[in-house]
């Protein structure tokens, strides 16, 4: 894991220090409130429905145990002792007060973490694959590029003030757990015919209002021109994204109107004038992260009392089929901590339950963590001898809960509970999908898929890359949803399309029901999955058991 | 035709709270909708927003917010996302429901 | 009036518009050193051959918020231009460090601004100009 050295400490602790002061600044009127707020959305704080919002950085989704400690003890003294993990790889706090937030950043600085830039219009925290090093069809870890972006792009002077948030994904696999598809910048590690390694660039991708799947800009990058080919990429967006329109400001907007021809050409022109002064990266620093990247030593522990478990516990066995992956070394595993109980919010984790996965990651696992995008937590390298101790520990703090993957697994953004963007709520939903279909004992037999839901068109919670999305709108002053089909969210990532009209709150979860039963008797067999069945017979089935009463004609016309 | 014009109430959020607040009848801000005061044309409440507006050294974004007065003449909201502001979240129990 | 905010505190400004040429006055031809008032919309491509000739570009900034004008700036330097770059409008002074490390020299404010973010307040910004990333990832020497 990437350690501090003493210029990130400086430079952590001098910006909690200088937001010390922005905040005495605003309350004395130095700063006006159109002037600070840019300035606190730079480090991390939000002003939503009820309260602040702290989002903390959580570099490309990897802590250890005394930073999930920290965590776990910010919740509880200056939060309400719980924090919500989000879609990007961060922790959010619902409660802060504004006087309170420095210190918070200052307890962040003492365990090497900080909220910068992870939100506002400037480069947004970078994320990476969450099972990135532990992977078994890595060629890189992908962490290596993200941290040295990290430190590229934090504070850097030309960037604070872009026309937009601007996101960037890495993934060192072919396999593409970070949906690189769906940022301003994705970058994916790939090899070229010699077999120099180096990265195709994405560009344009994003959710909102206008979804778009990222086009690639240069389909191999030498690894040495990242940084010169990455500023040229945000020098022709600062310079010619638009600013006169909130919603058509990102770069996705900017490749749609100019073009991706004409603004790679623009791009290729700007790095090859920012390429022939730029003196390459100091070999020290870059190995010294490669360094902190370096695997653990592995322990190869006998596998014998995991598979006496698995051949006589079903709970158990059923746990692992669904939350362990594939490691790398055969020993181990990955595991993944599910946030989604059935009932609970989508995501979130109360400070007893972060000490636990501290303490389980600290005792078992290498002392590492991850965040991953969807919303859970994962134990990147864990012994096969220790998943049943492991598993005994997670069940008894309620975090065993073998739905990964499944249709319990959503992903939802904290919508009108919280955010005060929101259209409607979104949680609720997220429970009420959760609990009807735990009552009626078919997640198990569904299998494979993927809900997420947004509370608006800005599209947090991925709607529109979910096998089946869902966006929480307001119809004439009453929370409404809509429903999109066939999305995707994986290297061969896909908007899903809206099927038709939407629906209450209350007619939303047997709509669902009606869905997915259909689903079961459709499928050809229980291999084929939700989507697969989807893409097989095309959208006209599935808006039928949706929309029972219309005449197809009808919701034609409704969806127009 | 143009809308009938319902009832205001000024609400923002407390600079160093976060908090839901409500501008009262004297010119005070205040944490419950049923002490906010309560403008039945639309140029009083322009101007008090206005007036609301100069305190920016309490609170972050006034604006007004429909209200329907219940039996006893006190303002409540109109629009879920204002009834959720004057209540907090629904999947805990925290919050302006929970008094604080 | 107004006031230039320099590393060592403000001056007060001493030029005027008439002290500005636009950039379609500066493409007809010049026969003098001339200060050139740059659009942070307009392109500087192909205004090399007339860097010897230029005092000074200045770039507005209409709002604080539009960061256009740190990436005009930092193409011009990165281009070749050496004389003084000043950014003018609506900056405040948490933006002066990234102005600086972006290749201005200095910045124009008005007097109202000055008022509400004094000098003092500017130059604490100046020490943390040491504080980079990007400077320190590059390969020095
Ligand atoms: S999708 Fe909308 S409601 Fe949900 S978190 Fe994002 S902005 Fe808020």
């Amino acid at each position: 894991m990437y350690k501090y050295n003493d210029f990130d400490h400086a430079f952590v602790r001098t910006r909690v220090a200088e937001f010390r002061d922005q905040v005495d600044r605003r309350l004395s009127g130095s700063l006006t409130e159109e002037e600070f707020k840019p300035l606190r959305l730079k480090n991390g704080l939000y002003l939503q429905l009820h309260a602040y919002m702290l989002r903390v950085a959580v570099p490309y989704g990897t802590l250890n145990s005394r930073q999930m400690r920290q965590l776990a003890m910010i919740a509880e003294k200056w939060d309400k002792g719980y924090g919500h993990f989000t879609t990007r790889q961060n922790i959010q706090y619902n409660w802060p007060k504004l006087k309170d937030v420095p210190d918070i950043l200052d307890a962040l600085a003492d365990v090497s973490m900080h909220a910068i830039q992870t939100s506002g219009n400037c480069i947004r925290n970078v994320t990476a694959d969450h099972f990135a090093g532990a992977a078994r069809d890595e060629i890189e870890d992908a962490r290596i590029t993200a941290e040295l972006l990290r430190q590229w792009s934090t504070d850097h002077p030309e960037f604070q003030y872009l026309p937009r948030k601007f996101k960037i994904a890495v993934t060192g696999s072919p396999n593409d757990r970070a949906v690189t598809r769906a940022h301003d910048i994705g970058l994916r590690a790939i090899k070229d015919s010699e077999g120099s390694a180096g990265y195709e660039v994405l560009i344009g991708g994003g959710l909102g209002r206008t979804p778009m799947i990222g086009k690639v800009v240069r389909g191999f990058l030498p690894k040495e021109d990242l940084l010169p080919y990455i500023e040229a990429i945000l020098r022709v967006y600062n310079l010619s994204g638009r600013r006169d329109n909130k919603y058509k400001a990102r770069i996705k907007i900017l490749v749609h109107e100019t073009g991706i021809e004409e603004l790679r050409a623009e791009i290729e022109k700007e790095f090859l004038t920012r390429k022939a002064e730029f003196p390459g990266i100091n070999p020290e620093l870059l190995q010294a992260i490669e360094q902190d990247f370096a695997a653990p030593i592995f322990n190869k522990l006998s596998v014998d009392n995991h598979v006496a478990r698995v051949a006589h516990d079903k709970e158990f066995r059923e746990w692992v089929k669904n939350n362990v992956a594939r490691h790398k070394i055969p020993e181990y595993a990955i595991v993944t901590v599910s946030l989604k109980p059935v009932g609970g919010t989508p995501g979130d984790a109360t400070a007893e339950q972060m000490r636990v996965m501290a303490d389980l990651a600290e005792t078992y696992t290498h002392d590492e963590l991850r965040v991953s995008h969807e919303q859970n937590i994962v134990l990147p390298h864990v012994p096969k001898a220790y998943l049943p101790k492991v598993y005994d520990e997670l069940k008894k703090a309620g975090l065993a809960t073998p739905n990964l993957g499944l249709l319990s697994d959503i992903i939802a953004c904290p919508g009108m509970d919280y955010c005060s963007l929101a259209t409607a709520r979104s949680i609720p939903i997220a429970q009420d999908i959760a609990k009807r279909f735990d009552h009626l004992q078919l997640e198990r037999d569904i299998g494979a898929l993927k809900i997420k839901i947004s509370g608006c068109i800005n599209a947090c919670g991925h709607h529109h890359v979910g096998h089946i999305g869902i966006l929480g709108l307001d119809k004439a002053g009453v929370e409404n949803y809509q429903i999109t089909l066939g999305g995707n969210a994986t290297e061969d990532a896909h908007i899903g399309s809206r099927v038709g009209p939407g629906f209450s709150a209350e007619e939303l979860v047997p709509a669902l029901e009606r869905l997915l039963k259909s689903y079961l008797q459709l499928r050809e067999s229980p291999e084929e999955t939700f989507y697969k069945c989807y893409n097989r017979l095309g959208m006209d089935p599935f808006k039928e058991a949706l929309y029972p009463h219309l005449k197809p004609k009808q919701i034609k016309r409704d969806r127009a | 035709m143009a809308r009938k014009f319902l009832p205001k109430v000024i609400t923002s959020n407390h600079l160093l709270e976060g908090d839901v607040i409500y501008f009262s009848t004297d010119g005070e801000w205040v944490r419950n909708i049923s002490q906010a005061a309560v403008f039945l044309d639309p140029e009083t409440a322009h101007r008090k927003l206005d007036e609301a507006d100069l305190q920016r050294n309490i609170h972050v974004g006034a604006y007004l917010a429909d209200a329907l007065l219940d039996d006893e003449g006190k303002p409540k909201p109109v629009h879920f996302r204002e009834r959720f502001r004057t209540l907090g979240p629904s999947n805990y129990f925290h919050g302006k429901q929970a008094g604080n | 009036m107004s006031k230039i905010v320099r590393d060592y505190g403000f001056d007060r400004n001493i030029l005027t518009v008439e002290d500005f040429i636009s950039l379609a006055t500066l493409r007809q031809g010049v026969e003098k050193p001339v200060r050139l008032d740059l659009g942070n919309d307009e392109n500087p491509d192909g205004l090399q051959p007339y860097f010897c000739w230029l005092e000074m570009i200045r770039i507005p900034f209409p709002d604080f918020n539009d960061g256009r004008g740190f990436s005009l700036a930092k193409r011009l330097r990165q281009l070749g231009y050496e004389g003084v770059l000043r950014a003018s409008g609506y900056l405040i002074a948490d933006q002066y460090r990234m102005a600086r490390l972006s290749g201005f020299d200095e910045i124009e404010i008005d007097d109202l601004l000055a008022a509400r973010q004094p000098e003092w307040l500017w130059q604490s910004q100046v020490i943390k100009k040491k504080l980079s990333y990007q400077d320190r990832l590059l390969k020095t020497g």
